[in-house]
């Protein structure tokens, strides 16, 4: 994979550091510390500590706070908001993937970049919609880009999780809903029927609750598993909590249990199995192919760089529709179809 | 069908046995005959004869899925199985093709292609009448049809189930017995009648499943054989134990020595000769019927009297030898016996169990009774026949009883053990003198005790995606031994690794891809593992002049750089010596995997060695 050319009127190029605008004097997304960090969103691949200045949305900022810690200098703007950045215009732009996630837009004279960072294009009523920003050069996420990947209608697999759960009560199993902390699982609590039975909350997930909770979005009826009375009954009980908790560690407190995961990695049977999981609900929060791909297209690009999945794929595709796309070598995820699976891996990042 | 599907995911969504099994008897209980034959018939693993070629069912699906074949082909790369690859491309709204002719009658109950479409909660019998059955030989434009007619009336999980009845390889983690059990337990029947009914060659109909659980006497076809007997490991499969722990496994085995009875494990095919009323027939376990395979035996299996079944093992045998498993599985390939393969790779039944005498089920005799009565059987009145024919005795018989070795000291038998490799045979076979003859590994009462594998120390060069379970991850591997300064690939390896393993090998032949061939990477040669062989033999065939069987991977050597790994010398020199006269020279060598090329393997996966 060859890096991204350096032809001068770059508006962004790739450094050690990651994407540079040299015009602009700051970074997306570095995986390097820098002076200035324009971050898309908070999930662990695209935001790194380290940085002397980050620069995010007003929704997306407790989250980013959090996790690049209490000293961390974080500026924040509304979506759509222009501020100038040395020789550029610099907004961001609702990506629709976790709280506050934005696409990065950068104009200077005329010429637009977008970079989207990660992106879901169906609206799920808890974070801020998709908005199709028109460019001359996308640069574009591809976690899941082959066709494979088509979501269900999100209230279908809401539908699906909230039988599951019914079902493991009235055989008296607890349920283990298993779920990136940021993002995946505020969007699982959203969907969770607060009928059928409570609702627990592994820390990290609650630290991102509240997190959402500071951005606007506040999400109730749950609790933390710390928070749960003392002879609890488990096998009514849903217990929300983060993919590294699931494996040989569950506690023999919550008695029997089934465990669900929801991750568009869970679209193959091959990787359900493989994760020795009950249960797998292809919930994501990524586009999936029909919107990586009319995404792109719509957007007017005429370039496009790929990144973070499948890139050879896409780009094949976008070559043959007459585009000119091009694979772009980020840390957000290398080449190749199993970073993917690395990335249901504990930590990871976002999936 | 829906019923069906239910069931599938009902399979699918647990791991507990009790729950597949429950899932299992509900089934068997609610189905009309007919599906639950059907059922039966892919829940066992077995398959219909091709119907759509894959390449066609590719075309139709891409097609469909409006995608070039190369966008396919990287999908089916990153699912690995191509029943689920086309259920995820096709498209939600399938609309069902406009009705190309009038409805006809029904003739005979079947549904013919004419049909309108069948409702999706018809029976599973129906759709495979109605749509699967149709397909074979049916033209290009028939086939897309009736497959589009099908997928149509189906839900993305429904249209996975039915690409894998179509297909074949519908497996959903059930064995063999646990169908068994579930059958038994929705008919009210034992267990064991279950499995002996279910023996032999079967179709999938209606009155076969009320015969199966008629509660009508207890007989059972005069074709069928018994389940067979299995036996377990001595030492855990893929452990690579060394040497020194073998003394201590027999140890461990419980009672005294004089408990058991020690036979060779040949290296063959396991059977069941069955000698009741009418011609000999020759079963094997995969309940094929190899009667026709093995002429030579059928005048030694008329000699016996009726109402005899004798479990063996089929061998290569001439001279007073056992040739080489691969000329067995040579002359098992042949569609005609020639004369001249009769010649060379002639057979025998090395008899080693007594499962019926004298028209009596003898299984529940303890070991003891059954090897006296065998011995008789076999020995004395083979020995007065042959006395009393005018025909050279010379020419011994067909049938042979096993040799036996009774009361043995673990140190002899670790003798006798050592002799393995040198006499053709796999290793040893422990039973215990008291136990019953049981169907199923645990309750036999037989122990294997193979030969130590050979073990080779090789590199890394290539790498290949998995399928199914390892979709996704690069498990398959080329490895790589030294010759002068050069490494030769002589073999490839899937199992014995961890998961945990085999992610971090991943990563690792991500970031060392030199180059790509298709799905193939070849990989800068850096990273050295301890493999173990069933078998290895000489080959002209193979690049670096060694054919290899069972390969498995024991563990990666961190400790030793590329330089350290073998050479090409030094695994030849570990293979026995070509003198072995019964081995005529242009078949040394030939190897063919057991497993890809045999008809009647197992058909289930897990169960691995045959006995
Ligand atoms: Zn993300
Ligand atoms: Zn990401």
């Amino acid at each position: 994979m060859l890096p991204m050319s350096m032809v001068r009127d770059d508006l962004l190029r790739l450094t050690p550091s990651g994407l540079f605008c040299e015009l602009g004097g700051f970074f997306v997304d570095p995986w390097g510390p820098v002076a200035k960090a324009v971050i898309t969103h908070a999930h662990a691949d695209h935001a790194r500590r380290g940085s002397a200045e980050y620069l995010t949305t007003h929704s997306g900022k407790p989250v980013l706070q959090t996790r690049m810690g209490p000293n961390a200098t974080i500026q924040s703007i509304a979506f759509g908001e222009q501020i100038t950045l040395g020789e550029v215009r610099v907004s961001l732009h609702p990506a629709g993937h976790i709280l506050g996630s934005a696409q990065v837009r950068i104009e200077h004279r005329g010429e637009v970049w977008v970079v989207s960072g990660d992106y879901k294009v169906a609206p799920d009523h808890l974070v801020e919609p998709f908005e199709l920003v028109p460019c001359n050069t996308f640069i574009t996420e591809s976690t899941f880009g082959l066709p494979i990947y088509r979501w269900r209608p999100q209230a279908e697999l809401y539908a699906e999780i909230n039988a599951w759960w019914r079902e493991n009560q009235s055989q008296g199993k607890t349920s283990l809903i298993h779920g990136y902390s940021l993002g995946k699982a505020q969007r699982i609590l959203a969907g969770l029927d607060r009928t059928i039975g409570p609702i627990y909350c592994h820390a990290s997930v609650a630290v991102c609750n509240r997190d959402y909770a500071a951005g606007g979005v506040v999400l109730e009826g749950w609790r933390m598993l710390s928070e749960a009375p003392p002879r609890c009954d488990w096998s009514r009980a849903i217990i929300v909590t983060p993919p590294q908790a699931h494996g040989g560690d569950t506690p023999h407190r919550y008695g029997e249990t089934s465990s669900g995961f929801c991750s568009g990695w869970m679209t193959t049977r091959g990787i359900r199995r493989r994760e020795s999981i009950d249960r797998g609900f292809p919930l994501s929060d990524h586009a999936d192919w029909p919107e990586l791909t009319s995404t792109i297209l719509a957007t007017g690009a005429e370039r496009v760089y790929v990144t973070h999945g499948s890139t050879a794929t896409l780009v094949r595709w976008l070559t043959e529709r007459g585009l000119d796309a091009r694979p772009l070598r980020t840390q957000y995820g290398d080449e190749g179809t199993a970073d993917d699976a690395v990335a249901v891996e504990p930590g990871a990042g976002a999936n | 069908m829906e019923a069906f599907v239910r069931l599938f995911v009902a399979l699918d969504a647990t791991t507990k046995t009790q729950e597949k099994l429950a899932a299992l008897v509900d089934w068997f209980s609610r189905s009309s005959a007919s599906d639950a034959a059907w059922s039966l018939f892919f829940l066992s693993g077995r398959k219909l004869p091709q119907l759509v070629p894959a390449k066609r069912l590719r075309a139709l699906a891409s097609t469909l899925a409006e995608i070039s074949p190369w966008l396919f082909e990287e999908a089916y790369a990153a699912v690995g199985d191509l029943a689920e690859t086309v259920a995820l491309l096709l498209p939600t709204d399938l609309v069902e093709p406009a009705e190309q002719s009038p409805p006809k009658a029904a003739s005979g109950g079947l549904w013919s292609v004419d049909h309108g479409p069948l409702p999706p909660d018809s029976g599973l019998a129906a759709w495979v009448d109605a749509y699967l059955q149709p397909l074979r030989g049916a033209d290009e434009a028939t086939q897309f049809r009736l497959l589009k007619r099908a997928w149509s009336q189906l839900d993305p999980t429904g249209r996975f189930v039915w690409n894998k009845l179509l297909t074949g390889g519908f497996r959903v983690g059930v064995s063999q017995s646990l169908v068994t059990r579930a059958v038994a337990e929705a008919s009210g029947l034992p267990v064991d009648l279950v499995a002996h009914r279910l023996m032999g060659e079967w179709r999938p109909t209606a009155e076969f499943y009320a015969r199966l659980v008629s509660t009508e006497g207890d007989q059972v076809d005069a074709a069928r054989p018994y389940p067979f007997a299995l036996a377990q490991s001595l030492v855990p499969p893929g452990s690579g134990a060394p040497d020194t722990l073998f003394p201590s496994a027999i140890g461990q085995l419980p009672g005294r020595p004089e408990d058991y009875l020690a036979e060779w494990k040949w290296d063959g095919l396991r059977a069941q000769l069955v000698r009741r009323s009418g011609a000999p027939l020759l079963w094997s376990r995969g309940d094929e019927l190899l009667t026709d395979r093995f002429p030579e035996l059928d005048s030694a299996a008329r000699k016996l009297p009726e109402g005899t079944v004798l479990d063996g093992e089929l061998i290569a045998w001439r001279d007073g030898q056992v040739l080489p498993f691969t000329l067995l599985q040579k002359r098992i390939m042949r569609k005609t016996l020639s004369r001249s393969i009769l010649a060379e790779v002639p057979c025998s039944f090395v008899a080693f169990d007594l499962l019926e005498h004298n028209g009596i089920d003898w299984r529940s005799r303890p070991l003891r009774e059954r090897r006296a009565a065998l011995e008789q059987l076999l020995t004395a009145p083979q020995a007065e026949r042959n006395a009393a024919s005018e025909q050279a005795p010379a020419q011994s018989s067909t049938i042979r009883i096993a040799e036996a070795f009774y009361g043995k000291s673990p140190s002899e038998l670790t003798a006798l053990r050592a002799e393995s490799r040198e006499r053709g045979v796999e290793g040893l076979m422990l039973k215990r003198l008291d136990a019953p003859y049981c169907a199923g590994r645990e309750e036999a009462g037989w122990w294997k005790w193979k030969v130590d594998p050979y073990t080779v120390d090789a590199v890394l060069v290539a790498a290949q995606v998995g399928h199914g379970r390892r979709a996704n991850l690069f498990t398959d591997y080329t490895f790589a031994i030294w010759e002068g300064e050069t490494l030769v690939p002589f073999a490839k390896a899937y199992s014995g690794l961890t998961d945990a393993e085999l992610k971090e090998i991943d990563a690792l032949v991500r970031q060392s891809t030199v180059d790509k061939f298709g799905p193939v990477r070849s990989v800068t040669p850096q990273l050295v593992f301890e493999l173990a062989f069933e078998n290895l033999q000489r080959s002209s065939r193979h690049k670096s002049g060694i054919a290899v069987r069972f390969p498995r991977i024991l563990r990666r050597r961190t400790d030793k750089s590329i330089r350290d790994a073998d050479t090409l010398e030094r695994v030849l020199a570990l293979l026995p010596s070509l003198s072995s006269a019964a081995v005529p020279s242009r078949e040394r060598g030939e190897t063919i995997s057991r497993q890809r090329t045999f008809a009647w393997a197992e058909p289930n996966p897990e169960a691995g060695d045959a006995r």
